[in-house]
């Protein structure tokens, strides 16, 4: 099966780890990975802060880009959520104001087939065990997007419980957002940082060491609290705990 | 709306304030979080919860879809049964229809059944310049107004008050307003509402003029709903001689069947309770029992300017349950005063910029109030997609377009305000529509992460004031695939 | 142009962009939530509504005709009342074993009047066991609103298990919109400190549901 990797543009800017995480993790399973280097944006930013006219050029490029792949992967929660959720809502927009269908045309190809990562493993290729390995405790935190807007429910943790070597331990208020939120995290800094806090406190009573999301976002914004606050937790995306393998571990 | 809210700051430096102030943030959480863990018990009790949620949803949506004829048979009905219908297209006409009908009464006072729409409206205040006083008799509504106080919750708009304020409220303020607080008055919930029974108790018994909203209004037979706790809706639409309900024009459902959805999905959702201790319908006037005289105001206010919004109409679905506000993580944090309306929270976040327009400078903030985490939509018992109409009126804030205030047409220019940041977003569409620019940024990046400052100036500082900026990587994803993969058709 | 036809006017502009649609109300919404929640035999039914009316912290009784009035006078007693209001219609055998003085329900009595009556007495047009709610309709049998209102202390019984239905649904069906209706579940209660339920408000502050089988 031969699958285009959406890495997002936060990930392949600042979390190239995740990327190459990602790529490792679908190869060991047997997936061959594409990078389709004319890849940027999904617009969601534009989108979630009303700049609804600027979104359309980006979801129209990421159609171009992606549309001929049997599916398309990307290790983002809200990312994915843009394309399955939201840009079949902009084709409906474009017409409810008089645009005809040309965008929603555009855009449907590629909205079935983009898969958020851990849907695409338990989905898809219908694995848990990944084969990982990762001697660490780790907590996990479902991000907005992915727990309401793609319904991802068990899949992450099923994932998580079968790493070898990991101990799994429960975050309290895990539902709750963490504040991040886009633009929001500019917008209303207060309210933002408030969240923030309140959740690196929640991560930090567990006594984990990492702090897991499938969402580098969410992750940017606690992360930068937890060293704020020197919690001495970590970050970690799901796909560099899944990629980790005993010969080749992940700190 | 509400006089109280005039003049009010943007979201977000209202927020800042109440963000700081640890004993509102503590009654808050602690307040949210037991009906949150209730709420979610009370619902779960019944299976069919789904198929509720979504035949209210539609029982609203095809009520508000028919609303002019659902308007003209709701006040056949009420007429038929005994009632006056007046119509009131905003606020100032309610406020003056309300005054004329309690001037005609003879009398200089009038309590008051907790109402969202004479709050919104501000009759009390309305009828305050005229020399008429409203005493609010539900407990919450008591404490705003002994306290002078704004209210910050729909359900429960003194919320940010905890017991022991409320102590100090009632042993100050009752005596200026009738009977004195008990003597040696404690801070248990149970003597606090032992207090407000008494200090009540002889204006139920001596009113003439009642004043209240209804929940629901059934057009085929013109029946009104009032869905209450303390009994204190009983007493003011039970005792005097004359009812005047101000209802919002929204507030119809079709058929008295319809009531087996409400009263199912609301008091679990408001106050997470199987049923609240109680519900008050009546059609009309009755012989002997209850008011003489009924008259029924409908509401406009706004409310026809919404529907005329194809994705923000769905606003008008709300049956002010407050769910929504009881489990937003930033309700939680920033408390209802920041949103500087009656209707505070996710709710109040889509329906004030809709309800007054956005032109003000809070009413334009509004709709950022949020993080758009979608829990509000989640519990919402009439699936209203709140981050979806937010988002719609973001754009109607920074892109403008044709809107409808007080039913004409105009068009909104983009608000002022968003020009850096609208200039942002262009910049950004056109290096994400041309990867060869975003490459050249991103290797501009880290090239120069070695003197990236740990704190960044301007705007950037509401990011780096309590959080620090993830390190910038060697080299970009894409350059690595390249060097690894041999990046072919990098330019397409 | 009146203030009527300016909202109506408003209205059907608002709707210009709807399309238009024909379909009666009653194919218009889909209703597949349930009748009623489980299936119960007539006795779980009782139960359940005596469970429900006692979660709200209701004082539940249960006997049977020939128990009820020894029932009634024996409440009347231990709340120490001297006074109970009696609506027209009520059964004079429920109150056959008390010598409390009674008061009529009538509609000159002024509320402070009302306010000196110990307690009230009064049937139930239905009882909903789901939610343990009690509804009353202004039949003789059950007098104007405000007598079930004004005393501290309302004795309210119902027939089981005629009066009893299993659900909010099932209980509107049997009910007539044109009359005033009271639904009761529990006394009077506030959650409006810190969201916290509390009983006892501006209603009665007890009540009591004698079920009579």
């Amino acid at each position: 099966m031969r699958v285009a990797l959406f890495l997002t543009c936060v990930n392949d800017t600042l979390y190239p780890d995740t990327g190459r995480a990602v790529v490792k993790l679908l190869n060991r399973l047997g997936v061959e990975v594409d990078f389709p280097v004319a890849q940027t944006c999904c617009g969601q930013a534009h989108y979630n802060t009303g700049y609804r006219y600027e979104a359309e050029p980006l979801a129209r490029h990421f159609s171009d880009v992606f549309r001929d792949y049997e599916a398309i992967v990307t290790p983002s929660g809200s990312c994915g959520a843009m394309v399955r959720e939201l840009y079949p809502r902009m084709g409906e927009r474009a017409r409810a104001e008089g645009r005809g269908d040309t965008l929603a045309t555009a855009l449907a190809p590629v909205v079935p087939k983009t898969y958020e990562l851990t849907e695409f493993l338990v989905d898809v290729l219908g694995v848990t065990d990944v084969g990982a390995y990762y001697p660490h405790t780790v907590t996990y935190h479902p991000t907005c997007h992915g727990l309401r807007g793609l319904g991802l429910g068990e899949r992450p943790l099923r994932l998580l419980r079968a790493v070898k070597g990991l101990e799994l331990v429960e975050l309290p208020g895990a539902e709750e957002c963490c504040g991040f939120g886009g633009t929001f995290a500019l917008k209303n800094a207060d309210v933002s940082a408030a969240m923030g806090a309140d959740k690196v406190r929640n991560a930090a009573s567990t006594g984990a060491e990492v702090l897991c999301a499938a969402d580098n976002s969410c992750l940017m914004h606690i992360g930068g609290t937890m060293t704020r606050l020197r919690t001495g937790m970590r970050p970690v995306h799901i796909a560099q705990i899944l990629a980790s393998t005993e010969e080749e571990p992940a700190a | 709306m509400s006089g109280t809210f005039v003049g009010m700051p943007a979201f977000p430096e209202a927020a800042r304030e109440a963000v700081h102030d640890q004993t509102l943030r503590g009654n808050l959480r602690h307040a949210t979080h037991t009906i949150r863990a209730k709420r979610r018990t009370a619902v779960a009790e019944v299976s069919d919860w789904a198929e509720l949620r979504e035949a209210g949803k539609r029982i609203k949506d095809h009520t508000l879809r028919h609303l002019d004829r659902y308007l003209v048979q709701l006040e056949e009905s009420v007429t038929a049964a005994g009632g006056t219908v007046h119509w009131a297209a905003d606020a100032g006409e309610a406020n003056r229809i309300v005054t004329r009908l309690v001037k005609e009464t003879g009398e200089s006072e009038v309590v008051k059944v907790k109402s969202m729409a004479t709050q919104e409206i501000g009759l009390n205040e309305a009828l305050e310049e005229e020399g008429i006083r409203a005493y609010e008799t539900d407990l919450a509504e008591l404490i705003v107004q002994l306290g002078k106080d704004r209210p910050s919750h729909i359900l429960v708009p003194a919320i940010h008050r905890n017991r022991g304020e409320i102590r100090e409220i009632f042993a100050r303020e009752m005596s200026e307003w009738g009977r004195p607080a008990p003597e040696g008055l404690t801070d248990t919930p149970a003597e606090l509402a032992e207090a407000a029974r008494l200090h009540l108790r002889e204006k139920f018994l001596r009113a003439k003029v009642g004043v209240s909203g209804a929940n629901f209004m059934v057009a085929e037979t013109g029946t009104l709903v009032v869905v209450e706790s303390e009994g204190n809706g009983r007493m003011c639409l039970t005792l005097p001689e004359t009812l005047i309900s101000v209802v919002g024009i929204e507030k119809i459902v079709p058929t008295w069947r319809d009531l087996e959805v409400f009263l199912q999905t609301l008091p679990r959702s408001s106050t997470a309770e199987r049923m609240n201790p109680y519900t008050s319908t009546w059609t009309g006037t009755t012989d002997e029992d209850g008011p003489r005289n009924f008259h029924l105001v409908l509401l406009d206010n706004g409310r026809t300017d919404t529907l005329a919004d194809e994705v923000g109409r769905q606003a008008l679905r709300c049956i002010r349950c407050s769910a929504c506000l009881n489990v937003c993580p930033v309700y939680e944090r920033a408390g209802g005063h920041a949103y500087g309306s009656v209707y505070p929270g996710p709710i109040g976040a889509i329906l004030s910029p809709q309800l007054r327009g956005t032109a003000s400078e809070i009413d334009a903030s509004l709709p950022y109030a949020s993080s758009l985490c979608g829990a509000c939509y989640e519990v919402c018992p009439v699936a209203i997609d709140i981050p979806e109409v937010l988002v719609h009126l973001r754009e109607r804030v920074v892109q403008g377009g044709q809107v409808t205030r007080e039913g004409n047409k105009v068009v909104l220019r983009p608000a002022k305000g968003h020009a850096a940041e609208r200039a942002a977003m262009r910049a950004a569409r056109w290096a994400f529509t041309r990867p060869g620019a975003l490459r050249t940024g991103q290797r501009l990046a880290s090239r120069t992460r070695r003197f990236h400052p740990r704190t960044l100036p301007g705007p950037g500082r509401a990011w780096t004031g309590t959080r620090d900026l993830p390190p910038v990587p060697a080299e970009p994803f894409r350059d690595w695939w390249h060097r690894t993969h041999g990046g072919k058709d990098e330019t397409k | 142009m009146s203030s009527r036809e300016r909202v109506l006017g408003r209205v059907r502009r608002a709707l210009a962009d709807v399309p238009r649609d024909d379909t009666p109300y009653e194919r218009a919404v889909a209703r597949d939530y349930l009748g009623e929640h489980g299936e119960r035999t007539v006795e779980q039914t009782v139960d359940l509504l005596a469970e429900n009316l006692a979660d709200y912290r209701a004082i539940v009784h249960r006997t049977d005709a020939g128990g009820l009035a020894g029932v009634v006078a024996g409440l009347l007693r231990e709340r120490g009342s001297s006074s109970v209001l009696v609506p027209p219609g009520l059964d004079e055998g429920w109150l056959a074993a008390t010598g409390v003085t009674r008061v009529a329900d009538r509609a000159e009595s002024t509320p402070h009047e009302l306010d000196r009556v110990d307690s009230v007495i009064t049937a139930c047009a239905v009882a909903i066991a789901e939610t343990g709610t009690l509804v009353l309709d202004g039949s003789p049998d059950q007098g104007r609103r405000r007598i079930t209102l004004v005393p501290d202390h309302h004795i309210c019984v119902v027939r089981v298990p005629d009066q009893v239905v299993s659900s909010v649904p099932q209980a509107l069906e049997r009910l007539d919109p044109a009359r005033p209706l009271t639904w009761i579940s529990g006394p009077s209660a506030t959650s409006d400190i810190e969201l916290d339920r509390v009983e006892g408000v501006h209603g009665p502050r007890t009540l009591e549901v004698v079920l009579v089988g």
